[in-house]
């Protein structure tokens, strides 16, 4: 048994997978949360969607190199985009939401198929390539990672009150746009942090399953954002090990454990899924 | 847009808001309209409500009782007329609550009673800073003024809906409220719970707390309450409930609606496209 869980920890790029995971799973929850008391599902979904045709023009222009920043630049932008958008357009936000992630994303296969090595980019953009994970991309997830969790730390309280009671978060005067804002920003930090790790198709799936596992568990927000962190790093490493003794791709193995995760706990709680 | 966010970062930095003239009334609304896409939601509403004053909002739905709440509190701006409270902007003061309609909650968040009470205290704590222990006083302070100290654990959801009632209630004494704004508060409670609210309510107007409610109950309104606001759009009549009560006003706010009997007392029934046939008086 020692011998299964240590054969893959000889090699480098196991542990930077490790640890890149972990840093996925911690940070993806905390914002979670949000995402799923909010319903705001979608929106993550789209987000994630839309970085697509940012990282292609980075990846044409200057290779692998500054994806990140690239990828980074994209989310915030289309973030707001989509913000100032719904708020704007006269129609449902979720139908004004799927036009744009839907254009956005079609944008991105267009300029990634103008390479050679069109098929192999796509898939690693689509569903990340976390074995691959360099030492200096580990520093700058760690880095916005903890960024954003500072960030949720901080402003704990309003975004609580924004959440549960926006009417009650304008009537205290608080900059309730501002801070709305700052909450779609740094759910992009943390989709741009999962890049690598999930890629853009499975991105929901850190966002939603392991906080929605945790909302069936508590009752208390804390809780629910320590115990969803716990339950995605560990999702993120038994998916890590499974990938490397079963040969499948890193992403879908996490993905998978983690909703094997939330139908364990919703089986034994029989709570019910809305 | 976006100086207005600055600024009301500014009041919150030095928490510092528009003071409280004692001469002036609290609230005073000047002509005020509403507009919802074509639609007029409020229209020409001008009112005076003086300190420690109870109001109670009567009117059918989508009479704009809401929205009148809301454009009170700073939360919609009017598109013509103005808001005053204590003679300045709603933007400019924090002493303004708003309780919401229960059915607009979201009772299986994640928090507990407490933590809904101290939101009302966002404000007074400021940003990037932790509730204190002052905060945390007044918090339960307020939860034993409205009897619920030993729940003040629980979740949300576990609370009865006269309980949900009174914790908005001890959310607003958090926030140091000084008009309360209740949108129907009453509706779903069982008589128990509605006397419950009142006697809560009593013992605020001691504290010169001023209170409009929106309610469909007429015999509340006319017990309860110091005046009367008929709406539909438009202020159908505001005074005493004997004034406000009759047949022909009732007729002109809830149009086919009201039924009037005729027995011993003259006696008039207001049946509302949402509820059961409603109180008579």
């Amino acid at each position: 048994m020692s011998a299964f869980l240590l054969e893959p920890l000889q090699y480098a790029f196991m542990w930077r997978g490790l640890l890149a995971v972990v840093i996925v799973g911690v940070v993806c929850a905390v914002v979670g949360a949000y995402v799923v008391l909010r319903g705001m599902a979608f929106f993550g979904d789209a987000l994630a969607h839309s970085i697509l045709p940012g990282m292609a023009v980075g990846y044409l222009l200057n290779g692998s190199e500054a994806l990140f920043w690239w990828a980074l630049g994209t989310a915030v932008l289309a973030a707001l985009g989509i913000e100032s958008i719904t708020r704007r357009a006269r129609m449902r936000e979720d139908t004004a939401i799927g036009i744009i992630f839907a254009g956005m994303f079609a944008l991105g296969i267009a300029l990634i198929s103008t390479t050679r090595t069109y098929s192999v980019d796509l898939t690693h953009f689509l569903f990340g390539n976390v074995l691959g994970v360099q030492p200096d991309d580990l520093w700058l997830s760690a880095a916005f990672g903890a960024l954003v969790l500072l960030a949720v730390a901080a402003f704990y309280k309003e975004f609580l009150l924004l959440s549960f009671d926006p009417v009650l978060a304008i009537t205290l005067r608080i900059p309730v746009r501002l801070l709305e804002n700052l909450l779609l920003v740094l759910i992009a930090v943390a989709i741009v942090v999962a890049l690598q790790t999930v890629g853009v198709a499975l991105m929901l799936a850190m966002l939603v399953t392991p906080a929605a596992t945790a909302y069936l568990l508590t009752r208390r927000l804390p809780v629910m954002m320590a115990l969803g962190a716990a339950l995605a790093a560990l999702a993120g490493i038994i998916g890590l090990y499974l990938s490397y003794y079963a040969g499948v791709p890193s992403g879908a193995a996490i993905v998978l454990t983690s909703t094997f995760f939330f139908a364990l706990v919703w089986g034994i709680h029989g709570r019910g899924l809305v | 847009m976006w100086k207005r966010e600055l600024h009301r970062t500014e009041h919150l930095l030095r928490r510092s808001y528009a003071p409280h003239h004692p001469d002036t009334p609290i609230l005073r609304l000047e002509s005020v309209s509403v507009q919802y896409e074509n639609r007029a939601a409020l229209v020409d509403i001008s009112l005076d409500v003086r300190t420690g004053e109870r109001l109670a909002v009567i009117g059918p739905n989508g009479a704009g009782k809401s929205t009148l709440f809301k454009v009170i509190a700073g939360v919609i701006p009017p598109h013509a007329g103005a808001v005053h409270i204590y003679g300045s902007d709603p933007e400019a003061h924090v002493c303004i609550a708003y309780l919401p309609q229960r059915s607009h909650v979201d009772w299986d968040f994640p928090v507990t009673v407490a933590d809904v009470v101290m939101m009302g205290r966002t404000g007074q704590i400021g940003l990037l800073r932790r509730p204190r222990t002052a905060d945390w006083e007044k918090v339960y302070a307020a939860l034993e003024v409205v009897n619920l100290r030993e729940l003040a654990g629980r979740q949300i959801r576990q609370l009865s809906g006269g309980q949900q009632q009174r914790m908005f209630i001890a959310r607003a004494l958090a926030q140091e409220a000084q008009l309360m704004l209740m949108d129907e508060p009453l509706t779903g409670l069982d008589a128990a719970s509605q006397e419950e609210v009142f006697r809560v309510l009593d013992a605020l107007r001691e504290q010169k707390v001023t209170v409009l409610m929106a309610l469909h109950d007429l015999k509340i309104a006319a017990e309860r309450f110091d005046r009367i606001m008929l709406l539909n759009r438009r202020v159908i009549h505001l005074g005493a409930a004997a004034e406000v009560f009759t047949a022909e006003r009732l007729l002109e706010a809830y149009g086919g609606r009201v039924h009037v009997l005729h027995g011993e007392q003259r006696t008039l029934a207001v049946s509302d496209t949402c509820c059961a046939p409603e109180e008579t008086v």
